[in-house]
């Protein structure tokens, strides 16, 4: 089963990368970019049955920094 | 009975050996070298130190693989136990990943690696590590980063003032740190973590800009505190 965990910076954590890539974006000549913030996308292929806890563990634990960051679990579903 | 230090070596820490060697000429005792993936300590340790470096390349987050490292638990422990930790650049990374100091380390507000000599004004005057410089005294110590941008939520920052808890503030725009922080202990004063790197600087050099002893004072201070405990 693949798991997909999102890990973003918390709202008003000032996020440096994500403005260093938005003032790029402009120079590039991209209008209308209002905000950039950049944040991690974690794959993890998970025996069948993991639960939702189990990942809230594994990304509280490691995955993300809850002093400053927030995670989305999001299940994949498998192409067939 | 001398000072026993211990230096934990990672899988990329690249200070380990200057802080052993500082540590060995402030205190004229060898320093003990610990590998990551030992699960205990050697007995009796007076310090334990974490050096600066790149441990496991930084992976995830700087620090974040080194504090679920199995020598950690036994750090963890110890410093529960009231067993002095000193933390320096990445060591304090880690020691904020482990759960051991608040607040965290981010990239640099200005997304470059910073490598100089800074002014740090000494904020603690109590602690173990801090207790022979002066209020406010303005030290100068190198630093090298690229994540030493400290963040904490207000209510912390807050705390962290007033409790005393803040070692060291940068004395000019450094890294973007909230209040200027560039030093915190924990709740007992009995582990430091910082940025700048006070085993770069205890003996002066042959060119002024190089070198200082600022660095030698801290290590001087906790052996100083110890031996008269």
């Amino acid at each position: 089963m693949k798991v997909r965990i999102l890990v973003r910076l918390k709202p008003g954590v000032l996020d440096p990368q994500g403005r260093a890539v938005h003032h790029a974006l402009d120079g590039l000549g991209f209008a209308g970019v209002e905000d950039v913030r950049v944040g991690r996308m974690i794959e993890l292929e998970v025996a069948e049955g993991t639960t939702d806890e189990t990942l809230a563990k594994m990304s509280e634990q490691l995955l993300a920094n809850m002093v400053i960051e927030d995670y989305a679990i999001e299940r994949v579903e498998e192409q067939g | 009975m001398g000072f026993r230090a211990g230096v934990v070596t990672f899988p990329g820490s690249n200070c380990d050996r200057d802080m052993a060697v500082a540590l060995e000429k402030v205190s004229g005792e060898p320093a003990i070298r610990i590998w990551h993936g030992d699960a205990s300590l050697p007995d009796r340790l007076d310090l334990i130190a974490l050096p600066g470096g790149f441990s496991y390349g930084d992976y995830l987050r700087s620090g974040a693989m080194a504090a679920k490292s199995p020598i950690l638990r036994a750090v963890v422990e110890a410093a529960g136990r009231g067993v002095p930790v000193l933390g320096v650049c990445n060591g304090f990374q880690v020691l904020t990943e482990a759960g051991l100091l608040p607040g965290a380390l981010m990239r640099n507000a200005n997304q470059t690696f910073i490598c100089r000599t800074v002014p740090l004004t000494v904020a603690n005057t109590d602690s173990i590590f801090t207790h022979g410089f002066e209020t406010d005294e303005t030290i100068r110590i190198p630093v090298a980063h690229h994540d030493g941008n400290y963040f904490a939520d207000e209510a912390t920052l807050d705390q962290l003032e007033a409790e005393g808890r803040i070692a060291f503030r940068y004395g000019e725009t450094c890294n973007g740190s909230r209040r200027d922080i560039a030093g915190v202990l924990s709740a007992n004063g009995r582990v430091l973590g910082m940025m700048p790197h006070p085993e770069r600087a205890i003996e002066p050099a042959s060119h002024p800009s190089l070198g200082g002893a600022d660095g030698r004072r801290v290590f001087e201070n906790l052996i100083g505190a110890l031996a008269s405990a």
